[in-house]
This record gives C-alpha cells, sequence and structure tokens, in this order.
C-alpha cells in the first residue's frame, strides 16, 4: 500500500496542473438554469475545444486514437486536478467517457476515423438513446423499432431522459430489430444522426427548472447499416459495454463539483447567523458539516480502492454501483443539509446566485439518473454478494 | 498510487484469521465474556508468540517494528474473531511507552509487552467521560523526589489483568504520564460490569499512589505523545469494528441464501438485499477509512490526525448499523442469547464509545474544516 503518486503520476499531475493555470476560464457568471443557454453552451464548447488543443481532450483513450493512453489513477488525478482548478464541466462528456471508449472497444475502422477525431475535438456532441417510457430500470425491454430497408434501417419509436440531446449531433441508439427473439437478443446499437430527417426532440423540463434531458421522438428515420456498432441483434452486448465505461468512471467527475459545494457550504455557514452567532459556530451545524466532509473524503478513498483494483484487474466489475449508490445518496443528504443551515435564504433564486436552491433540487434526480438506487443495490446484492436473482 | 494491501500483508492478514479461527472460537469468546478479566493466559501467551504483542513495537525493544497498516490488517481479524482480553489496552499502552518513555523506560516495558509478559493499560476517563485532554482534572502533586495521586478514573480498560497502569493526571507544568504498578500502595480497581463482556471496564482509584519523579515518563510533549498514542489505539479499533463488522456481513449474507420463508430463499427478496447491499457499502467505506488513516500515520501525511477522526467517527456510526441491518434480516433468531451476532451487537457500542464517539470526532473534524480552513 502506498498511496503516494508514483513518479510518472506526479508527472503528469504537475504537467496538468501548470496546464489549467494558464488555460482554465473564469468561471460562469450567468447564474443557474442555463444549461440551454446559447452563451452557456458557447462557453463550454469553447473550454472542450482548449482541452483538446492542449491535449487533454480523452486521454484515457489510446494514443493511436488520439488520447494520451492515461491510466485509470491518472484519469482521476485529471478529475481531481479539474477540481482544484475549479474547471468548468465538459460538455462533451458522453461522447468523451462512454461514445468514444465503445467504439474503439468495438467500431469499424471507418466509423472510428469518422466519428473519434469528433468527440476528442468536441465538434460533434454525443447523447445516448438507451431510456425509454416503458423501458427504465428493466432497459432490455425496450421497444424502439428499427426494421431493415435495403441499405439502411428505418427506425421509428421513442426515447426518454436524453441528456444533450437538445444539442445532440449523434446519438448511440439502442433499438429492437428483431421482436420474436428473446428481449436481449433482439436489440442493436446504432450511431444516429441526431440531425436526420424524422428526429424530433422535446426537451424535458426539470423540476429544478433546466432542461437537461429530452424526449427524442423517431418517425422512419433512415440509418445506414454502417452505422451498426458491433453486429445485428448482439447491441445488448454493445450497451453493456458501454454501461461499463460508464460505470467504470466511478464518479470521479463528479466529487469535483461536490468538493466545490461543500467548501462553498463552509464559507457560507460562517456568514449565515444561528442563535446569535455563526452558524459555523454552532454544534449542530458543525456535525452536520463535519459529516458531510468526512463521508466525501470516504468517497474519494473508495475511488482510489477501486481505481487500484480496477486497474490490476482491468475489468470493470461492479465497483461503479456501489460509487453511484454512494454519491447520489451524499449528494441528497448534504443539499438537505445546506438548506438546514440557510433556513428561508436556501430557497432563494437571488441568494448566491440561486446555487442552494438549485442543488437541493437537482440532487433529487441522483438517485434515479442512470441506474436507481434500487438498481444499484440489486447489483451489488447479486454481483458481490451472491444473492439469487430477484426477478 | 498502491491504495491495496501488499503481498506480505495480505499474507499476514490470511494468516491472522486461521490462527485466530483456529485458537479463538466464539464458544471460547462466551467462556471467557463470563470471567471477571476476558483473559485466557494462555491464548495470550500464543498470540505473543506470533509477534502480536509486539507487532509496531520497535526492534530494538524486541518488537517486529511493523507499521500500521500491518496493525490493523491483523487488528481486523481480531475484530473478525471476536477477540476478548487486553490486546488494544496493551497496544495503546505500548504506543504511549514508546512515544513518552525514556530510553530505559522503553527498555523496561516494551520488551516485557513484546514477549507477552506484560499486560498494560491507560487510565484516561473521569467522570466527565470525556476524551477532551483538556478536561483531565485528577491531579498529581509533587512532593519531595515524588508524585502523589489521589482520585479516580472510570471506565479503564482491563484494569483488572493489566500489570501496568498509565494514568494520565494534571500536574502544574500540564500533563503527567505516571506508571503505577499492579499491587500499588492505595490503588483500588473495582469492575464496572458493561454491555461488552470481551473488553472489561473498570473504576481505578488512587489514594496517596506514590510515584517516583524519576519513573514518570519525562517527555516534554506528554499530550503529543498522548494524542499520537490514542491515534494507534484508535486505528487499531477501528480495524476491529471493520473485521467485526465484515463477520456481521458474511454471517448475514449466508443466512440470506439459505433461510426459506415463501418458498424461496429470503436474500432473493429486494427488502433483504437492499439491507445487504448497504452493509456492504458500509463495512467497504468503513475499511477504506481505517486503511487510509493506518498508512497516513505510518507515513507521517499531513492530514493523519483528521483521517483517524474520520475513521472513527464513521465506523463508530456504520458498525452499529450493520449489526442492526444484520440482526434485521435475521429475524427472531438474531435477538437471542444463542446467536453469535449478539457479541459483535454489543462489541459495536462499546468500541462505538471508546476513544471518543462520532459526535466528538466530527467536532475534531469541524475544527480543521470550518475553524481551520481547510475544506
Amino acid at each position: 500500500m502506498d498511496l503516494n503518486l508514483i513518479p510518472s503520476e506526479q508527472q503528469f499531475r504537475d504537467e496538468f496542473r501548470a496546464w489549467l493555470e494558464t488555460n482554465v476560464p473564469e468561471p460562469w457568471k450567468g447564474g443557474t438554469g442555463a444549461e440551454d443557454r446559447d452563451d452557456y453552451i458557447e462557453y463550454l464548447r469553447d473550454w472542450q475545444r482548449k482541452l483538446y488543443d492542449g491535449g487533454w481532450a480523452g486521454i484515457s483513450w489510446p494514443r493511436e486514437y488520439g488520447g494520451r493512453g492515461a491510466t485509470l489513477m491518472e484519469q482521476a488525478i485529471f478529475q481531481e486536478e479539474l477540481a482544484r482548478a475549479n474547471a468548468p464541466q465538459l460538455i462533451g462528456t458522453i461522447g468523451l467517457s462512454l461514445v468514444g471508449p465503445t467504439i474503439i472497444a468495438m467500431g469499424t475502422d471507418a466509423q472510428k476515423s469518422r466519428y473519434l477525431p469528433k468527440v476528442l475535438s468536441g465538434e460533434e456532441i454525443w447523447c445516448q438513446g438507451f431510456s425509454e417510457p416503458n423501458a427504465g430500470s428493466d432497459l432490455a425491454a425496450l421497444g424502439t423499432k428499427a426494421i431493415r430497408d435495403g441499405d439502411d434501417f428505418i427506425v421509428n419509436g421513442q426515447k426518454i431522459w436524453t441528456s444533450f440531446a437538445q444539442l445532440g449531433d449523434l446519438c448511440l441508439l439502442l433499438v429492437r430489430t428483431d421482436s420474436q427473439a428473446p428481449k436481449h437478443k433482439g436489440i442493436t446499437c446504432l450511431l444516429a444522426d441526431m440531425h436526420s430527417e424524422g428526429v424530433s426532440v422535446r426537451p424535458l423540463r426539470q423540476m429544478s427548472g433546466d432542461s437537461g434531458f429530452n424526449e427524442v421522438f423517431f418517425s422512419n428515420v433512415r440509418v445506414p447499416l454502417t452505422q451498426v456498432l458491433g453486429e445485428v441483434n448482439k447491441g445488448w452486448t454493445t450497451a453493456m459495454t458501454a454501461l461499463l465505461n460508464e460505470r467504470a468512471n466511478l464518479g470521479t467527475g463528479i466529487q469535483v463539483v461536490f468538493k466545490r459545494n461543500l467548501a462553498a457550504l463552509i464559507a457560507r455557514s460562517r456568514m449565515v447567523e444561528r442563535n446569535g452567532r455563526p452558524a459555523s459556530q454552532d454544534p449542530i451545524v458543525r456535525q452536520k458539516l463535519a459529516q458531510a466532509y468526512l463521508e466525501l473524503e470516504i468517497l474519494r478513498l473508495n475511488t482510489n480502492r477501486a481505481l487500484t483494483s480496477l486497474s490490476k484487474t482491468g475489468v470493470p466489475g461492479s465497483e461503479g454501483s456501489i460509487q453511484k449508490l454512494y454519491w447520489s445518496e451524499w449528494n441528497q443528504r448534504t443539499q438537505q443539509t445546506a438548506q438546514e443551515i440557510l433556513g428561508p435564504y436556501g430557497q432563494l433564486k437571488d441568494f448566491d446566485n440561486g446555487i442552494w436552491e438549485y442543488a437541493y433540487l437537482r440532487a433529487r434526480g441522483n438517485t434515479i439518473e442512470a441506474g436507481t438506487s434500487e438498481i444499484q443495490r440489486n447489483i451489488i446484492a447479486e454481483r458481490v454478494l451472491g444473492l439469487p436473482k430477484s426477478y | 498510487m498502491d491504495f491495496d494491501l501488499s503481498k506480505p500483508q495480505k499474507l499476514l492478514k490470511a494468516s491472522a484469521r486461521d490462527f485466530l479461527t483456529r485458537e479463538c472460537k466464539l464458544d471460547r469468546v462466551r467462556e471467557l465474556m463470563e470471567t471477571s478479566t476476558a483473559h485466557d493466559d494462555r491464548l495470550w501467551q500464543t498470540i505473543a508468540d506470533q509477534g502480536w504483542t509486539g507487532l509496531v513495537v520497535p526492534e530494538e525493544n524486541g518488537g517486529l517494528g511493523l507499521g500500521l497498516v500491518e496493525l490493523v490488517v491483523v487488528a481486523e481479524e481480531m475484530g473478525r474473531a471476536c477477540l476478548p482480553g487486553a490486546f488494544l489496552s496493551t497496544l495503546t499502552a505500548a504506543a504511549l511507552v514508546e512515544r513518552a518513555g525514556s530510553v530505559a523506560q522503553r527498555a523496561r516495558y516494551l520488551e516485557p509487552i513484546a514477549a507477552g509478559e506484560l499486560k498494560a493499560t491507560i487510565a484516561f476517563l473521569e467522570e466527565s467521560a470525556s476524551w477532551e485532554v483538556d478536561e483531565i482534572k485528577l491531579k498529581a502533586t509533587r512532593e519531595g523526589g515524588s508524585f502523589q495521586l489521589s482520585g479516580r478514573k472510570l471506565f479503564v480498560p482491563d484494569a483488572g489483568i493489566a500489570e501496568l497502569l498509565i494514568c494520565v493526571a494534571r500536574d502544574r507544568d500540564g500533563l503527567a504520564l505516571l506508571p503505577v504498578e499492579r499491587g500499588a500502595e492505595g490503588l483500588s480497581v473495582k469492575a464496572m460490569p458493561s454491555m461488552d463482556g470481551t473488553r472489561k471496564l473498570h473504576e481505578v482509584a488512587f489514594e496517596n499512589v506514590t510515584v517516583a519523579e524519576a519513573d514518570v515518563f519525562g517527555d516534554d510533549d506528554a499530550r503529543g505523545a498522548l494524542s499520537g498514542a490514542l491515534e494507534v489505539g484508535c486505528v487499531a479499533l477501528c480495524a476491529e469494528m471493520v473485521g467485526g463488522m465484515q463477520w456481521v456481513l458474511d454471517t448475514t449474507v449466508e443466512y440470506a441464501k439459505t433461510r426459506q420463508q415463501f418458498g424461496r430463499a429470503i436474500g432473493s427478496f429486494q427488502a433483504v438485499q437492499h439491507q445487504c447491499a448497504d452493509m456492504l457499502l458500509m463495512t467497504e467505506s468503513a475499511r477504506s477509512a481505517t486503511y487510509y488513516a493506518a498508512w497516513a500515520l505510518t507515513a507521517g501525511d499531513p492530514g493523519a490526525s483528521v483521517a483517524v477522526s474520520i475513521a472513527k467517527a464513521y465506523c463508530s456510526d456504520v458498525y452499529r448499523e450493520v449489526g442492526n441491518r444484520g440482526i434485521q434480516v435475521h429475524g427472531g433468531v438474531g435477538f437471542t442469547w444463542e446467536h453469535d451476532l449478539q457479541l459483535y451487537y454489543k462489541r459495536s457500542k462499546s468500541s462505538e464509545v471508546m476513544f471518543g464517539d462520532a459526535a466528538f470526532h466530527r467536532e475534531r473534524i469541524a475544527r480543521f474544516i470550518v475553524d481551520g480552513g481547510a475544506a
């Protein structure tokens, strides 16, 4: 056991830290709920472009595909340094962390050369067309149909909860291509152009006010057969590869936001009053802040342990489920703590730019998106603890 | 970065598991619980023969001189076995001697400790039951060439069996650490019967107990030595707690796989599965926090003290909670005297409050992140 960075990791960190010092843009000043605002999107696009130009996009990808071949540990360092530098979020995250690695693993040469460079540059934004109104936790029950017509598939159906679809140029799309086969065996994964005729996007407004995710409707949309990722009717395998990549991510990115948010809460607690003194001097507030801090610190340690284990085995396992369960519930507890500390101020849209009102509501979605807490617990119970299947 | 046990550490852990499975069966634990000391001479000597009583004692004093990661690996297995007796007390006292003692004092006490010939404990808590050093009131008064001790210490673990008792007292110059040997005149020890029979607590009364000035641990920084020793004890205790959690988790999962209701294993019900999944998350998180604290202390990391408090605050809450969930999954049988879950459930409570409970350690963390601005 040695929690110190080895020299190559240290060098990676120093290099990235130095780069960030001169390249991180000023923090976004336009307030929250800006996910569908052009100026905010431009701000995020500029940031990804800068990372790309500096050679810091897709760092985990192999060098031959324009990445840096970074180890898992370096990827964690990358995220930690982004946190330290207060850097904006990555707009191309689905392409970089989910679609890109899946194309690298399963794509044809033509697909690789067509798509990968523009994922890195952020020129093309990807979304992920998995969930449907009747296929949420039970993803394999999806019903969006693709019927073969010459060299194309014709796609009809609906996706939902599709993040970034409103900006998306492309979609990693799961469709049913064989309705007679058992549900896992009739699914195909397509690389679909969101600008095709017949695609329409309806933003769903979240309770937090932003429109980060969408309903996407496909009406007789033609997708060439060359756009099949993996094999026809073997899309479930492709989907699992993609989801494992998503889960191998271990929430290192979200910890960035959490760390900053908690530091802001602690700073705030010194300014708001409780019983005639700063809230930060109130014993109950101190207990709650310490609890949030220690749990976040343990999240970081769990991440490092999972990274060590992933680095040795090379195969993402159930680590991601444990991480997801932990961070989503942490955020809900901590945003409630924030509300308790801030009292009536916490609900104001003008107080601290509305970050507390927004974060509280946004956290409510955390235990649902990307696999509910219940699904994560099912996975842990069955795959880690070996309990019998419940469904 | 490598957050995993090394190969030798894994071997040490496996051999500790084997050894304790053989030498410290739960039937024996139950027998020892019923005694007044929870101590077994033979078991103690075999533990010493393994080198465990001197695991972190420096080599020059007859120990193995290993680091705290090795210690937590062994302590975890002790917690899993619910090992009764004075290991933790002796370990913590030895850590104090190592930090506060002179060369001669170290030789005098650490060598027999490592050899398994001396058991020791620290008398810290008083009526306030506070682990805050500043709340220690017991006075040591200088008279001629010696100190006089009069007063009471409470909740002193293993005082009924320890041959050496280190009393933390207040001197005009600050803290004084006074070794009082078993049988000293004016020293009396009375049991404080409590929930967890594997770790006996005592009231220790001092009535004009005399300690020669030359015998007093003379380190200039008694406070630093004491907090350093308590950190070692604390991290070992956390490891014990992790081991206990692991036992409860394993036992509960096994039960959920075999116990049938409604014609199927109860482990196939999500209500039961989710309890088990949460138990795993808590156990693994406690392990991460504990291993990290052990590593940070050994590596001299500046954040080590906070890491210890993080581990203890977390373990204090979740060992109890893992016990709660485990008993709930077991149903009625989990609540019986006959089932071994009760041993761990009780140990989780005594461990929770030892060296400061979760609230105590959260306040320490708050001083660091809120007052110190370190978040």
